[in-house]
């Protein structure tokens, strides 16, 4: 069992890495990790510009974002892919590789549920900040881009990684449009050597595995050294009702 | 697009059948897989109370791996891999009895199990430890302070995330059209391949996943409030 393992991946490390990327697109690990940095990327400008839609009085900002995070918290993500299959060439007009459809779908998927974390920072730092910026005379933007924003983006950082590992994980679902990452990878080898599905799909898992849960211990470390930090600057008692108070209400 | 037609699909009888087909097997899959993980989280919780340090580097193994690997990775393991190392008279006892939808259940039960245990040790973290001491004092063994002290409070504090974790599970179950069980998802893409209706299929089946996902929301924030008349009234 654990030479064919080892078999395995001296045969077919290359696939697994970087797909067939010279000869055709960039798949296996690589596209993985490359997909999911891209869709954090994009989902962050979008996330906080959703969490400020969704905490402004405006009813015409509020309403839409709220249902769309309710839209996303509600419906599998693999039916919101089936729907970027179908949507993202009709609207574009053109051809799009399957990892552009996917790389859409995440970004609109995790923009969604990252500004609820986002969301959660703000309500968290209290009302406080911001009273004290405009009475220093910030307008509100200058508020948020000066005092709010830096302290609360600052303070979800740990939040951030979490979902960026969520992210990771979401991307095997482009299995079922045929993104070629390293789920699909490790499906071309099964489909190749027939005889070993056990082997092929536990590398999958222990690679998803190591990736994953180094980034959470990154996350639970990061938390560590903030908690600590606020501990010294803020109030810690306020500081902890608050944000209990903030993630109750919070979806996901 | 431009001619809309939802009745295309709705006024079709077999298209109905194998929408509601897709419901049965969707139930089937998450409450199945949401009584296996339900049962497992409190047999994990257990033994995380265990003494000795076996149990509970045992559960913490269970939970990383489960959280750390994707679900359809764990789900592509059991069915493509667990399955074909299983002795003969099994697996063709599992082929008679849809071996994917076991799979599904399987798969999908034991990686929530993980969630669901973890939501229930932190809601009994957050019970203060002189609940248990005073419980002690006053003539309750371990497990009757468990029972009528530590339990009923814990749990309580974990229902929000267990509701949400309920919900995302309820989500995954469409993770099982990759191993091929015939739930919502598959209907869909099947009623697109016959009816050429894309975007009518796909609405109607994101809208029950909406309703059906908001209604366990509803119902979970039903029992909540049953559960702590006090609390969800002043939050």
């Amino acid at each position: 069992m654990i030479s064919d393992i080892i078999a395995i991946i001296r045969d077919y490390w290359l696939l697994l890495l970087i797909g067939q990327y010279p000869n055709g697109p960039l798949g296996g690990l690589a596209a993985t990790l490359l997909l999911s940095i891209l869709a954090i990327a994009f989902a962050f400008p979008v996330s906080i510009a959703l969490a400020l839609a969704r905490l402004s009085n405006s009813p015409f900002l509020n309403w839409p974002v709220t249902a769309l995070v309710y839209f996303t918290r509600g419906v599998p993500l693999l039916m919101l892919i089936l729907w970027g299959y179908f949507l993202v060439p009709l609207v574009t007009g053109a051809n799009v590789p399957s990892f552009l459809t996917m790389l859409v779908t995440l970004v609109v998927y995790q923009g969604a549920f990252l500004s609820e974390v986002v969301r959660g920072g703000i309500v968290a730092l209290g009302h406080g900040q911001m009273e004290a910026s405009r009475a220093l005379g910030h307008s509100y933007l200058g508020a948020m881009r000066y005092v709010i924003l830096p302290q609360a983006l600052y303070n979800v950082i740990p939040s951030i990684i979490s979902v960026f590992v969520a992210t990771i994980k979401d991307t095997t679902l482009g299995y079922v449009i045929n993104v070629p990452d390293l789920t699909f990878a490790a499906s071309q080898i099964n489909n190749q050597l027939l005889t070993q599905p056990f082997q092929v799909f536990f590398i999958l898992a222990a690679v998803y595995y190591v990736i994953c849960w180094s980034l959470s211990r990154v996350a639970i470390v990061t938390e560590r050294r903030i908690t600590r930090k606020r501990a010294g600057t803020a109030s810690q008692a306020t500081a902890k009702s608050l944000k209990l108070a903030a993630l109750t209400d919070q979806p996901s | 697009m431009s001619n809309f037609d939802l009745s295309e699909i709705l006024g079709n009888p077999e298209y109905v059948a194998m929408l509601l087909l897709g419901i049965k097997m969707t139930f089937v899959v998450a409450i199945g897989s949401w009584t296996l993980a339900m049962t497992l989280a409190l047999l994990l919780l257990g033994l995380r109370y265990a003494p000795g340090p076996v149990g509970n580097a045992f559960v913490t193994a269970y939970v990383s791996y489960h959280r750390n690997v994707p679900t359809l990775v764990q789900l592509l393991l059991w069915y493509f891999g667990i399955f074909t190392l299983m002795p003969d008279p099994v697996t063709f006892w599992l082929n008679d009895h849809n071996a994917e939808a076991i799979f599904a259940v399987i798969g999908l039960g034991l990686c929530q199990a993980a969630y669901f245990s973890e939501d229930l040790r932190s809601g009994m973290r957050a019970v203060s430890p002189g609940q248990m001491e005073a419980a002690r004092a006053l003539g309750h063994s371990y497990v009757s302070a468990m029972r009528f002290v530590m339990v009923p409070q814990g749990s309580r504090n974990a229902l929000p995330a267990l509701i949400n974790h309920s919900v995302s599970l309820f989500k995954n179950s469409s993770l099982a059209v990759a191993i091929g069980v015939a739930e919502l998802t598959y209907a869909v893409k099947e009623i697109e391949n016959l009816s050429f209706r894309t975007f009518e299929s796909y609405l109607l089946v994101t809208v029950l996943y909406l309703v059906f996902s908001l209604m366990i929301m509803a119902l979970g924030a039903y029992v909540a409030r049953r559960a702590d008349p006090v609390r969800s009234g002043r939050a």
